[in-house]
């Protein structure tokens, strides 16, 4: 349904997407692994039609999204959902109209609908009675729960997860996980999950993709990445510090720098 | 020398690039008001939190504004014989700059600064996205309201600035240091023509409109940190206040 061809995308000079191919089938659970700069999160603004490629394409649903106009784009989005990394509801809206507001702008249907279909998802994350407080008042994993019901709130299609487990204490994270992967089962809908969180994407993936300086280095399904001979994948999986993956960015000599001999380089400078 | 030169260049260009995208910024967004759908209620809301949050304020700045140009104009009119004229000297002074430029420098502060740190905020939480993502275009929603707020609350806050003004004036005037009430009253009408008026009217839209923009842009274009927001907002309240201030000087001398 989603798919990806040469993707690259670059600010100014820091090259963030390298000629990325990447294939998503419909309903099920995609996790895109990467460490921090891996350029997951851009892969996945770049899906959600958030940013523009600077060159490749994305096919969604036959479009391409780098070429459709405004107002298609907002048509598409109508059948998708996303949970950001921060929840980011609506400050000044309560819970209730935090997930009724896709409703409420572009479904058309009555208040009373309205209020049946947030009262169920609502009850979908198990956060029933808590619909007058704001967001202020919430949790981390309140929040991404509430969160969570509004990218739901449309039945959409596709559904995009920017880390959804950061941040969180284990019990909340392990709630989060299993209602991505209750709901894709459920709603045949499409998940894309971004994460460092290894043990979580592995345990929920349909399909994993290990990204590495903006391109794929693994993909297939979670015991194919458990098992790879691939040094890298297994440095990733078992989080160890030293591998073919440097835990070092200095780009002088230690020594050197210690000494302040002259003809290093100073980060600084 | 080079050096200097150089940075000089630099900075040149850089004010003029960002004079250049935020004309670009204020362009796209006005047109916004002839798309659909139409932001009518989110507009009302604004014009409510910008328009009625700094309806205090205006009003006691407008008394104390009114209330010295009375006491010092009389104090320097009687030396020379005319403060018969004291009610004329305090209308059009309020009227045509005091009231436009101090009423804008209070909403600078109050609803300006409170505009350009909401949509840091909105920014670094990632709210801007979430709306974008809920096909709700943030531009239409968040920008054009509120600027659209700031150009029409502006000159109903400057009027309602001119008459708190206007009558805190007189009671200083007149019953505090016994001005003729006829005198003062019948010198005011006679002196204010529809020029005053309309030279107040006309300058503070402007000024609404002014800070609407710099105020939503500069918000726009913080960096999305906590930081940025804090450096993004002193910036606006330095920049409409000045702008304010030059903007006023170009369209009094349209009003001589």
């Amino acid at each position: 349904m989603i798919e990806t061809k040469a993707l690259c995308k670059q600010y100014d000079d820091v090259v963030a997407l390298n000629r990325t191919d990447l294939k998503i089938s419909s309903g099920e659970v995609t996790v895109i692994l990467g460490g921090s700069g891996s350029g997951k999160t851009t892969l996945l603004r770049l899906l959600a039609g958030l940013e523009t490629p600077t060159s490749g394409s994305i096919i969604f649903a036959g479009q391409d999204l780098g070429k459709v106009s405004r107002k298609r784009l907002y048509e598409l989005r109508l059948k998708v959902g996303m949970l950001f990394q921060y929840s980011a509801l609506l400050n000044s809206l309560t819970v209730y109209e935090n997930v009724a507001f896709p409703l409420v702008e572009h479904s058309g249907l009555d208040e009373e609908i309205i209020r049946t279909i947030v009262t169920m998802k609502l009850e979908q994350v198990g956060l029933r009675g808590f619909e007058d407080m704001m967001p202020s008042q919430l949790s981390g994993g309140m929040s991404k729960r509430v969160a969570f019901a509004r990218a739901l709130a449309m039945d959409p299609q596709v559904v995009f997860f920017d880390e959804p487990t950061s941040g969180l204490d284990p019990i909340s994270a392990g709630v989060i996980s299993s209602l991505i992967h209750e709901t894709t089962m459920k709603t045949r809908m499409t998940s894309v999950v971004v994460t460092h969180d290894v043990q979580a994407g592995l345990d929920i993936a349909n399909h994993v993709v290990l990204l590495w300086q903006g391109k794929v280095i693994a993909e297939g399904k979670p015991d194919m990445i458990r098992n790879s001979d691939d040094p890298r994948v297994q440095q990733f999986i078992e989080g160890r510090p030293n591998g073919p993956i440097p835990f070092s960015r200095s780009t002088t000599a230690y020594v050197d720098d210690l000494t302040h001999k002259p003809g290093c380089v100073r980060l600084e400078e | 020398m080079i050096a200097f030169v150089g940075h000089l260049g630099r900075v040149t260009i850089q004010a003029v690039a960002k004079l250049g995208d935020a004309t670009l910024f204020a362009l796209a967004t006005l047109r916004l008001l002839f798309a659909k759908p139409w932001q009518g209620k989110h507009f009302v809301m604004q014009l409510y939190a910008v328009g009625v949050g700094s309806l205090i304020i205006i009003v006691i700045t407008g008394a104390f504004t009114g209330m010295v140009l009375a006491l010092q104009g009389y104090h320097m009119l009687v030396k020379v014989g005319t403060e018969a004229l004291l009610g004329p000297w305090v209308a059009l002074s309020l009227i045509r700059e005091l009231g436009p430029v101090l009423a804008a420098l209070m909403f600078v502060g109050r609803a300006g600064s409170s505009i350009t740190a909401e949509i840091g905020i909105m920014r670094v939480t990632e709210q801007m996205d979430a709306l974008e993502m809920m096909a709700v275009n943030p531009q239409a929603r968040v920008m054009l309201t509120r600027i659209i707020a700031c150009a029409i609350s502006l000159p109903l806050l400057v009027a309602i600035f001119d008459v708190v003004g206007l009558f805190a004036g007189y009671l200083i005037g007149v019953e505090m240091l016994g001005v003729n009430a006829g005198v003062y009253i019948g010198e005011t009408i006679d002196k204010v023509n529809m020029i005053d008026v309309q030279a107040g009217v006309t300058k503070s839209i402007y000024f609404g409109l002014l800070i609407g923009i710099i105020c939503t842009y500069m918000g726009q274009r913080a960096t999305a940190t906590t930081e940025g927001v804090a450096k993004a907002t002193t910036q606006a309240v330095m920049l409409c206040s000045v702008m304010v201030l030059i903007l006023d000087y170009i369209i009094t001398s349209f009003y001589l």
